[in-house]
């Protein structure tokens, strides 16, 4: 057996990637179905190893105040929440958004409106994907799919955030939080010198020592013309997401009859309603958006050519399916399925909705 | 090969630990595997399932509605999950406690007195082991080293001592399944 195979759930192996990566600092409020993170970086005491800081706040408004702060710093960090803890981060989001600062958002979603349950859902796609918080922003959001996606996603998340200057998030669900499954961690970064943090991030506030210009972290600016031109800026950066950063992966899509189109663990459902459909004779194939902003447009239209409908099964009432049908230009059919509220459908039920409204 | 496992009953059984030693079981085989909570506020008393899959591919769904072995240990678990059994499989339930004992032919049955078998061994902490050692009598899906080997890797060194009661506990679980 390969000693580096562990088993952990979804929420650990996240804990466990954002030590490996070398980050700095970890800012979160305990809510099911993610307290796992905090427990494990508390369990873990990467402050006594790495030096990386972990600490609980006293409500997702202050941590991801504290997210904006290490980012503003130049240091690698993140906060981690589900549902109702994301909707109380929107200002902090779209500030952190304004100000191109670096960070990573975990949104461990559970269904809702209001409190809600504890169980999956994926009702949080628009608020994730269309911005959430006010003005005109995006985050890249990454939809892990397995443990090892989860694991992952934290290292791609943070480079891509630094990239770019963005906010990264990782949108999962409960169930994938929840679920134990083999995953091979990354291997022991250390963190960053404060030489290499100002190397890398000029723009960061690191202390003014000696001659550099002024660096100011700020959302605010009250010239409009200054605050289009940022806009513009900004709009420039999303073009350039859009135009390198897609990513998605597709199963048996070649010749297939039926395409589902599915994100994180809806989309590990349909692929066993695939085994099943494949039993009956039903050829379906799979594409499973990897990024859900930017979302892989070209490559739902590219896979959706010559296929008889699609079906976009989603823990919700359907939001994802809007940007299949943008995608595909309404010229093949395009179906939702869903559940609401916590509740998960079996494989069979994603194969009956696919008969019922495609096939029928 | 592919087994897809629901294991039911009270919370405080240890039906979810049962299930990761299971799936750590399978990770000692490098078998794929996954294992997936009933998450929520249960406590003891309450109902607890686990879903477990090992498989020598990559696993799709790690929730499903038909099972190869559906473990009930309560009479609630089975009346709900006696039909979720594939045809063909097997059903593996403790006698505690039940009152309506399960009635379909096309699968393989096996009632297992478990509880009792706690009492001899004089310790109740054994219950879940008992019944996956019964279980992998049933279907031998991972070998009794394996599962040692996993146990060994899960346990903090400190209970180390305890390996040679749960071996014991495995093997008269094993005993509790007639051919």
């Amino acid at each position: 057996m390969n000693d580096k195979v562990t088993l952990m759930k979804g929420n650990e192996a996240l804990a466990m990637a954002a030590i490996r990566y070398g980050a700095d600092g970890y800012f979160g409020y305990p809510i099911t179905p993610q307290s796992e993170v905090l427990e494990k970086l508390e369990e873990e005491m990467p402050w006594e190893t790495t030096g990386m800081v972990v600490l609980q706040a006293e409500s997702e408004v202050a941590a991801i105040n504290m997210v904006y702060a290490g980012a503003s710093c130049g240091k690698a960090v993140m906060t981690s929440t589900s549902s109702p803890g994301f909707s109380l981060m929107q200002e902090g989001m779209t500030y952190m958004a304004a100000s191109e600062v670096p960070a990573l958002v975990i949104n461990v979603m559970r269904g809702g409106p209001g409190l809600g349950t504890i169980h999956p859902s994926q009702a949080d796609y628009f608020q994730a994907c269309k911005g959430g918080g006010h003005g005109d922003y995006h985050c890249i959001v990454l939809a892990p799919a397995s443990v090892q996606e989860m694991a992952d996603f934290v290292g791609l998340g943070w480079d891509l955030a630094f990239k770019y200057r963005c906010v990264s998030m990782i949108l999962a669900d409960g169930l994938i939080g929840q679920m134990m499954e083999k995953v091979v961690l990354p291997e022991q970064r250390p963190r960053r010198t404060q030489e290499e943090v100002e190397k890398q991030c000029p723009w960061a506030v690191t202390g003014r020592t000696g001659m550099r210009p002024k660096n100011i972290i700020t959302s605010l600016e009250l010239d409009d013309d200054k605050m289009e031109a940022n806009n513009l800026r900004f709009q420039a950066t999303y073009r350039e997401i859009e135009a390198h950063e897609v990513r998605c992966e597709t199963v048996d899509t070649e010749g297939c009859d039926y395409l589902i189109v599915a994100f994180g663990s809806m989309a590990r459902i349909a692929m066993k309603t695939m085994e099943l459909a494949a039993q009956e004779g039903i050829k379906v194939g799979l594409l499973r958006p990897i990024t859900l902003w930017p979302f892989p447009s070209k490559e739902v239209a590219q896979a959706a050519a010559g296929v008889k409908g699609i079906l976009v099964p989603e823990l919700s009432a359907g939001q994802m399916i809007e940007d299949v049908k943008l995608a595909v230009e309404c010229k093949v059919p395009v179906e939702h399925f869903g559940r609401m509220g916590g509740n998960v459908p079996t494989p069979e039920e994603v194969l009956d909705a696919l008969k019922n409204k495609l096939i029928k | 090969m592919k087994s897809e496992i629901i294991i039911a009953g009270f919370g405080g059984q240890g039906v979810l630990s049962m299930g990761k030693i299971l799936a750590y079981s399978g990770l000692m085989e490098d078998k794929e595997v996954s294992w997936l909570p009933s998450y929520g506020p249960e406590q003891r008393g309450g109902t607890a399932n686990v879903t477990v899959i090992l498989s020598d591919d990559r696993i799709s769904s790690p929730i499903l509605n038909a099972y190869d072995i559906v473990v009930a240990l309560n009479q609630q678990s089975l009346d709900r999950f006696e039909s979720k059994v594939k045809p063909g499989g097997i059903l593996i339930y403790d006698s505690y406690g039940i009152h309506q004992a399960p009635t379909r032919t096309d699968i393989t049955i096996h009632r297992i007195d478990a509880t009792e078998a706690t009492f001899e061994l004089n310790n109740s902490k054994t219950y879940n082991m008992i019944v996956l050692g019964a279980m992998l009598k049933a279907s031998p899906m991972v070998t009794i080293e394996s599962v040692l080997k996993g146990l060994k890797k899960t346990l903090p060194e400190r209970h180390w001592h305890l390996l040679p009661l749960n071996e014991q506990a495995l093997n008269k679980g094993m005993e509790l399944v007639k051919e």
